[in-house]
């Protein structure tokens, strides 16, 4: 791995990061606020995580 | 990227699409459709004990209502019993009640027409009593009276002195 | 819970006393194969996480200094520019770097990063150009029982033996016993949860076969890759690539008139936004979507395999700095921690892929009321 790889799979990294983060965040804002949807929440949320994750490692092979 | 291609194993692809695809099939054929066709009969069991069970429960409920009902129907019954054996009742006594209330005036009345007709029967009786009284009393003072000529004459002169001609 | 914790405890010790027995094997250094410096971790690391043609255990130094393999050679299955060849793995004699030669159905092969390669005709030895590719060799199609290969086998055996015989068992009782009693409740999970919600109450019965044998098949074997046999079945690319194309043509072959009229033709925008949404939507439908399956398995269970064996590495790298002792204790805990997290995402793994072919079968099939 070159240094610009490095460098760019760190960018990757902290983009994912601030995605999952908003992601989480909000869905506990949510779930505090209407704890009865969990369930709905949590399933949204992780399908949305999955396909952030899904974004950020095609970035990051194709980087590879 | 380039790492990656180079790792990617055709033949492994090959192996594993062919293993997952009999892998799918013999688990769809021998394990998954008998498993959720049981587990569908075992819900459907389930839920169509709890809708007897349910239906049970309503039955019941209807049961006892009706023998309330039933309950209810006999009381209302004999309660209207009740009240035609008082009315029945009181209707005979009321009826009896005039009967004799008319039997009575009959009885009055008859009574009053008899007193009548004898109190009539007993003054014709008095009457053609009094008046043969009178006669035989007039027939005896007319005999004591005209006994003497003397008072025939006076009883003339009398008479003949209050008769004024006009 | 306290079950649980014992065997992940039992689990990462069996695991990390396996791997010190080859990490701490020799402290000589002709000794090929044992990992005793830190430069070795890497390759070491990088070895695993590929397709083997054998299936090594352990490896230890007998008392001749001499460098002894345990485990068994599986049968290697090619397709040569000659025809079909097949030999034991055993032949290479545990040899990775193209050195030993091998002749077989008439032509000779060699066996190079966990890849058999096919030597051209006339040449004796492997020559390497400067970035390491070999010249005068080919790859070949490689139809061997690897590893992997094993694995799914095993794992297709377990399955079918499990479940078939949890099937067996409601012709006589309602109510599964044993094992089974374990296995109805992940499967009603797998029905109610995963394939009801995303594709609809009306048609999720024709592909909750495939959720269900998808689902068990990437978990079973997750959970497999945690053990010492080390197993990494799910983290190879070609099992991945295959299980996200057989969601992909589901998907495609399923999907009614709605489906691909809001594919190619969206209703309802302005009708030159139209063929570019189309693009997006035909590269999201082709490319995007089971890429991100693809790579999302892959790449968290390589990642996982990757963390836990450098952790327990620790107790090779970092021995110079903080003794072999502290080294050996640091790699055990953050290991065990390490390895409870990797137990979550196994299962994560295959919920998530299972989720995201029943999103995108339910997105398929599901009745557009027309606008």
């Amino acid at each position: 791995m070159t240094v610009p790889n490095l460098v760019g799979a760190g960018l990757i990294v902290i983009g994912a990061g601030i995605g999952l983060g908003k992601i989480g965040g909000s869905a506990m804002e949510g779930i505090a606020r209407q704890p009865e949807a969990t369930g709905k929440i949590q399933t949204a949320m992780i399908i949305i995580a999955a396909l952030l994750e899904g974004l950020a490692f095609g970035a990051l092979f194709l980087g590879k | 990227m380039e790492q990656l291609l180079n790792d990617f194993s055709p033949g492994l692809f090959v192996m594993q699409t062919v293993l997952l695809l009999g892998l799918i099939f013999l688990l769809v054929k021998f394990a998954w459709k008998p498993i959720l066709n049981s587990l569908e009969d075992r819900e459907k069991g389930i839920q169509d004990a709890l809708d007897a069970a349910e239906s049970a429960k309503k039955e019941m409920q209807n049961i006892t209502a009706d023998s309330e009902n039933l309950l209810k129907e006999a009381r209302a019954e004999r309660e209207t019993m009740l009240k035609e054996a008082r009315e029945l009742k009181e209707q005979m006594l009321a009826d009896a009640r005039e009967e004799a209330q008319k039997e009575g005036d009959k009885i009055i009345e008859k009574a009053k027409a008899t007193i009548d007709s004898e109190k009539k029967a007993a003054v014709a009786d008095i009457k053609s009593q009094v008046a043969n009284l009178s006669l035989e009393i007039a027939e005896k003072v007319l005999k004591e009276e005209l006994s003497d000529k003397s008072k025939q004459l006076k009883l003339v002169e009398d008479m003949l002195g209050n008769v004024k001609l006009n | 819970m306290k079950f649980s914790h014992r065997s992940h405890l039992v689990f990462t010790t069996f695991f990390a006393v396996l791997f010190s027995a080859t990490l701490w094997a020799s402290d000589e250094e002709k000794h090929e194969g044992a990992v005793n410096k830190p430069e070795h971790v890497a390759a070491y690391i990088q070895h695993h996480i590929k397709d083997a043609h054998d299936f090594h255990l352990y490896s230890y130094t007998d008392t001749h200094g001499e460098r002894k393999h345990v485990g068994f050679p599986l049968p290697v299955i090619v397709w040569s520019s000659k025809g079909l060849a097949t030999f034991m793995s055993s032949k290479f004699h545990h040899d990775d770097d193209g050195k030993v030669i091998v002749e077989a159905g008439g032509t000779r092969f060699v066996k190079l990063h966990s890849k058999i390669y096919e030597l051209e005709a006339g040449a004796d030895t492997v020559a390497f150009d400067e970035t390491h590719h070999a010249t005068n060799a080919h790859k070949v199609l490689d139809f061997s029982i690897t590893k992997s290969v094993f694995g799914i086998l095993l794992v297709g055996l377990l399955m079918f033996f499990w479940f078939s015989r949890l099937a067996r068992q409601y012709k006589s009782r309602k109510v599964p016993k044993g094992f089974g009693r374990v296995l109805e409740p992940l499967v009603l999970y797998v029905r109610d949860e995963i394939a009801k919600p995303n594709i609809g109450e009306k048609r999720y019965r024709e592909f909750t076969g495939y959720l269900l044998t998808v689902f068990f098949f990437i978990w079973i074997l997750n959970l497999l890759g945690l053990t010492p046999l080390g197993f990494n079945v799910t983290g190879q690319l070609a099992v991945t690539a295959a299980l996200a194309i057989f969601t992909l043509i589901i998907y495609t072959f399923k999907g009614n008139k709605g489906y691909w009229g809001h594919m190619l033709w969206m209703p309802g925008v302005p009708v030159l936004i139209r063929p570019v949404l189309a693009i997006i939507e035909v590269a999201g439908a082709f490319l995007i979507k089971p890429f991100s399956l693809l790579v999302r398995l892959f790449a968290n269970i390589s990642a996982g395999h990757i963390v836990v064996m450098s952790l327990i590495a620790i107790m090779v790298t970092m021995k110079a700095e903080i003794g072999a002792v502290g080294a050996t204790a640091l790699s055990f805990i953050l290991s065990f921690f390490i390895t409870l997290i990797e137990v979550l995402v196994a299962f994560l793994q295959a919920y998530i892929f299972t989720m995201l072919s029943a999103l995108f079968i339910g997105m398929a099939v599901e009745e557009h009321d027309h606008h």
